[in-house]
Formats: structure tokens, sequence, C-alpha cells
């Protein structure tokens, strides 16, 4: 699992073993295929670039070209046992939408996410009074497919406020999983565990 | 049709009279294949591609008819995505066509050819002949099915009517179900083909054919296998080998006469009657309505075969939308299902040409 992102290969090690997984923006599928590989899960993809699509199913993956925001509702109510959204949440048209859906066709779900609050942010629009750009956010604010911004204390409340339990919660900076202890200063990007 | 009776295909007779979804029986049906690579000694390896509407059984190789490489040499072969290297594959001419399977041209039971007395057959019908070609060659189960256009729809067809005889199923640039769009300009098609005084009640085959109803039917359909763009690239407004229009009508521009050479080359090969049978067949071809009106309903018995359906961003004849329901379906049925819409500048046409993506998926599908 070493190939895979540290947030993504966190995820793998948390789905349970033979689990019918959805990922959904599984981009080229790595997730997928450590999943399917190494612990024997039956995954399926979404994912909208084409490109992106042929490379997973040229590696014998199912993935169906698409648009979250709008397909995910075709999908059976508990088709999978975990649904997977990473690094997506923050593209998406209504992420309340969305959620209410990976909590819907999944029985439980992983979301990551970048930490917008995380503490080379806040300086950077402090000194500079722009709008930053990092490792994890490279676009600028006119060309970002990230349109929705969020912080772990905002997505915390926004759990909190639709009634969906935190089963589990990581985080990440500098390409390593650190402590939970003052996330929403410390973490680049962090992986929630959720469940209704 | 001169140029193929002096071709002897290979062919074989089912033992049992076909059952047609018309309620009628077609005996002593001859279905015409060929097979390329090596069957396994377990019989594992074996892929049946579909040909579509005008295609035939030589897929790959040297096509003994036209002298031309076989219509899908790009895909097939060894070394190519479909591996005769490590794949048996085979393909059979449908029933109803004219290249060696049983068709409107064959012999009927008074000793005459058929004509107009022939069945009228289904894509379902098209594909229940192959599944017994299968039992004939003693193959019980097959890696994949692979189709493009009407092969695509026997690909469907054959998940939701016989899904335990294969274990994948690979349809391209094809639909569950004939739009009115469809429909319409094959019944264009049909009638020119009737409009024409050679045609005869179908009855043309002791004299001349109707070659010009068929060489407009030809012309018709050819257009909706291209992109506005392909055709605006290929032909522009060009002329054709004159410097200025000759206010009559000749075949001025470039596409005129492009059309007009499809149109007739393709009567040297193509059976008039073949191509109201089969036309017929693709507009009967509604799998939900097969299925009491879901198309969910159709594909419940596949929901352990592996899917890979692809479409072309410039095929306005069979559409991604039109896709996207087959998506939709399989899904409800939680079948493992991949989806594509790959970008070709070819229209429908596109899965016959060079499209490098669509290789690698076919190449990855396969596995």
């Amino acid at each position: 699992m070493s190939a895979l992102r540290p947030d993504l290969a966190r995820i793998a090690s948390l789905v349970p073993q033979g689990a019918r997984v959805l990922d959904v923006g599984c981009g080229s599928g790595d997730l997928m295929q450590v999943l399917e590989q190494e612990r024997g899960c039956d995954a399926r993809g979404i994912e909208i670039d084409a490109e992106e699509v042929a490379r997973a199913v040229s590696r014998g993956l199912s993935v169906v070209q698409g648009d979250a925001n709008r397909d995910l509702a075709d999908y059976p109510d508990g088709a999978f046992d975990v649904a997977v959204l990473s690094q997506t949440l923050q593209t998406a048209q209504r992420p309340d939408w969305l959620l209410d859906q990976l909590l819907r066709v999944g029985r439980e779900a992983f979301v990551s996410f970048p930490n917008f609050a995380y503490w080379r942010m806040r300086l950077s629009l402090l000194k500079d009074g722009r709008m930053p750009i990092s490792r994890h956010l490279p676009a600028r604010w006119y060309d970002t497919a990230n349109i929705h911004h969020l912080t772990i204390a905002d997505f915390r409340e926004f759990l909190s406020e639709r009634g969906v339990q935190v089963k589990g919660c990581w985080f990440f900076a500098a390409g390593r999983e650190i402590g939970g202890g003052n996330a929403n200063w410390r973490a680049e990007h962090a992986v929630f565990q959720l469940s209704r | 049709m001169a140029t193929t009776t002096a071709i002897t295909f290979r062919t074989l007779v089912l033992g049992q009279p076909l059952p047609l979804d018309s309620g009628r029986e077609l005996a002593g049906v001859e279905v015409a294949y060929e097979t390329f690579g090596e069957l396994a000694a377990d019989k594992s390896n074996a892929v049946l591609i579909f040909h579509a509407l005008t295609g035939d059984q030589f897929v790959a190789g040297t096509n003994p008819v036209t002298g031309k490489p076989g219509w899908w040499e790009r895909m097939v072969g060894p070394g190519k995505p479909i591996d005769t290297d490590r794949f048996h594959v085979i393909c059979a001419n449908v029933i109803g066509s004219c290249l060696g399977s049983t068709g409107p041209a064959s012999t009927g039971p008074d000793g005459k050819p058929y004509g107009m007395d022939f069945p009228v057959i289904t894509i379902r019908d098209m594909v229940r002949a192959q599944m017994a070609m299968l039992d004939a060659l003693g193959i019980e189960r097959l890696h994949a099915v692979v189709g493009g256009s009407m092969g695509g729809m026997q690909a469907l067809s054959c998940a939701a009517n016989f899904p335990e005889r294969t274990d994948r199923v690979l349809a391209i640039a094809t639909t569950a179900r004939h739009s009115a769009q469809n429909i319409a300009f094959h019944e264009m098609g049909r009638q020119a083909i009737m409009a024409d005084p050679n045609w005869q009640g179908g009855d043309y085959y002791q004299g001349k054919a109707p070659t010009k109803g068929l060489a407009v039917a030809r012309m018709a359909a050819h257009i909706t296998y291209l992109s506005e763009e392909g055709l605006t690239e290929k032909f522009g407004r060009r002329l054709q080998d004159r410097e200025a229009k000759s206010f009559g009508f000749d075949a001025d521009f470039q596409v005129e006469s492009y059309l007009r050479y499809q149109g007739i080359s393709f009567t040297d090969r193509f059976d008039a009657n073949s191509y109201l049978y089969i036309t017929r067949a693709m507009d009967y071809f509604d799998l939900a309505e097969e299925a009491g009106g879901l198309l969910a309903d159709a594909f419940r018995g596949a929901k352990d075969t592996r899917f890979c359906l692809v479409s072309f961003d410039t095929d306005w004849l069979y559409t991604t939308a039109d896709m996207r329901e087959v998506v939709h379906a399989l899904n409800a049925v939680a079948a493992p299902v991949s989806f594509v819409e790959l970008s070709a500048p070819y229209g429908h046409d596109s899965f016959l040409l060079d499209v490098p993506a669509l290789d690698r998926v076919v190449e990855g599908f396969l596995g």
C-alpha cells in the first residue's frame, strides 16, 4: 500500500475485508486496485474524467464515467458497505447533498478533504492577503475546482448539525499522518469515517 | 452478389429448428462463422464477436469476398487488443444476412429463395442462433462477448437472455432500444429498396437486384454513421474533379461522389432483402420491453457478469444518453459495470476506426 497517497492508504487499511466499496471520484483507480487486490473487496468507481476512466478500465476495474453531483442518485439504497469520497467534497456543487447520497448508498462513508484552516494557509492569507496556493491546493482562485473550501471545524459542525456519526478521524501534514491535537491548525488534510 | 457465389463459407447446420420471437420456427438453419486463434484445452478463452448490420464473420485476416482486411482487423489479431495469440475468437454471420448464414436469399423449403417468405427475425433470434452454434462447437461459456452497433445490441441481448454463457460483455456505440429517429432512418432505407421496380416484392433472385434502392438506403444510413464535423473535415464544400458547379445534377460535390460510391459498392456485397430483414430486427429491439417495461429487469440474471460500455461523443446515432440508460439499469441490479464516453471525431463509425483509447479499454477489459 506504500504507493498510495497517505489518506488513501489510511482508508484502505480501515475498509473491512471483502467489503463492497464505491469510490466516488476514483481517478484512475489507485485505491480501488489496492482494495481489490489486498483486501478482497468488490470495488466500483465513479469518475468524471474520460481518460482517467479509460485508465481504470484498462486496469480491469469497474468504473463508470459520470458526475457524482448527479449520478449518485441512480444507485440503490445501501448498495455498498463503504462509500469513499476522497479530496472531492470541496469540488461538489452541493456538498450537503453529496454527503447525504454517500450515506444513503453506503452503510458507512470515508470522506477526505483539504483543511483550509491549516496554519500555512492562515499565515499566507494573513501575510499576503491573497487566496493561498499550496501543495494540496495548487490552483488559483479563478481556475480552482475547489468551489467549497472548508475547514475541519466547519466539517465537524456540519456533521453534528446533520446528525452524522463520526466513527473515526485521521489527520495528515507534509505527507505523513499526524496526531489529532489542534488538528484544525496542524492538519493539511483530514479523513473522516462516518455513518448515520 | 455475383462475387460471393464463388466463395465457400465455413458453415454448420443447426441440428434443431430455431424457435423465433415471431412464434415461427426456422428449420435447417445454416450459420457461417470464422475462428481466429487456438481454443484452450479447457475451452476458457473463447471470445464471441457480434458484427454490425452489414458486417460479416470476417472480423480479422483477409475477407475472401472483398479481398480487403477484415472489418475489425485493427482490433483483432495476434498482439492486437483482442489478441488471437491468447483468445479463440469466433465471429458468425447473423441469420437474415447474406454471407453464408440462412437468410432471405437462401433456399427455402419449396426449393426457391425465401424472399419475403423468410420470417421476420429479431436481435434475440440472431443471438439464439449463435448460442446454438456454440452448442454445436461444444463451447459452454465464453470469456467475453463483444460487439459494436448492432453487434452491441446482440451483446446486451446475450447478457439479458443467456447470462450463463459469458463472463464479460463489451458493448460499444450501441443502445438497448431503437429510438423513433433510428426507426425513421431505417424505414427510409427500406422504402427506397421497395420503391425500386427491380425489388418485385422481394422475388428478384432470378432477375435484376434492386441495386438502386439498396444504394440509396446505404447512402442515407452512411450519413448517420458519420459526424457533421467528420464530413465537413473530409469533404467540406469541395467540388469533385471540376473547377465550377455544373448547374446540373451530376455529383458536383465530393461528398455526393463519395456517397454514391458508398451506395453502389455496397450493392456488390449485400442483398437488399437481407437489408430489410436486419434493419427490421434492429427496429424491433427494445430490451426493456422484452423484460416487461423495466430495463433493469432485463439484466436481473446478469448481476455477476462484468460489463464494459463505451460510447463516442460524436455518435448521434446511438448516443451517450442511450448508453447511460444501460449503465443505470446495470447499477440497479448491482452488476459490475464500467462505462466511458470516448472522444473521437468520426461519429458512430468511431468504433471501427483509429481510436487508441478504445484499444486500451478493450484490451484492459478483456484482461
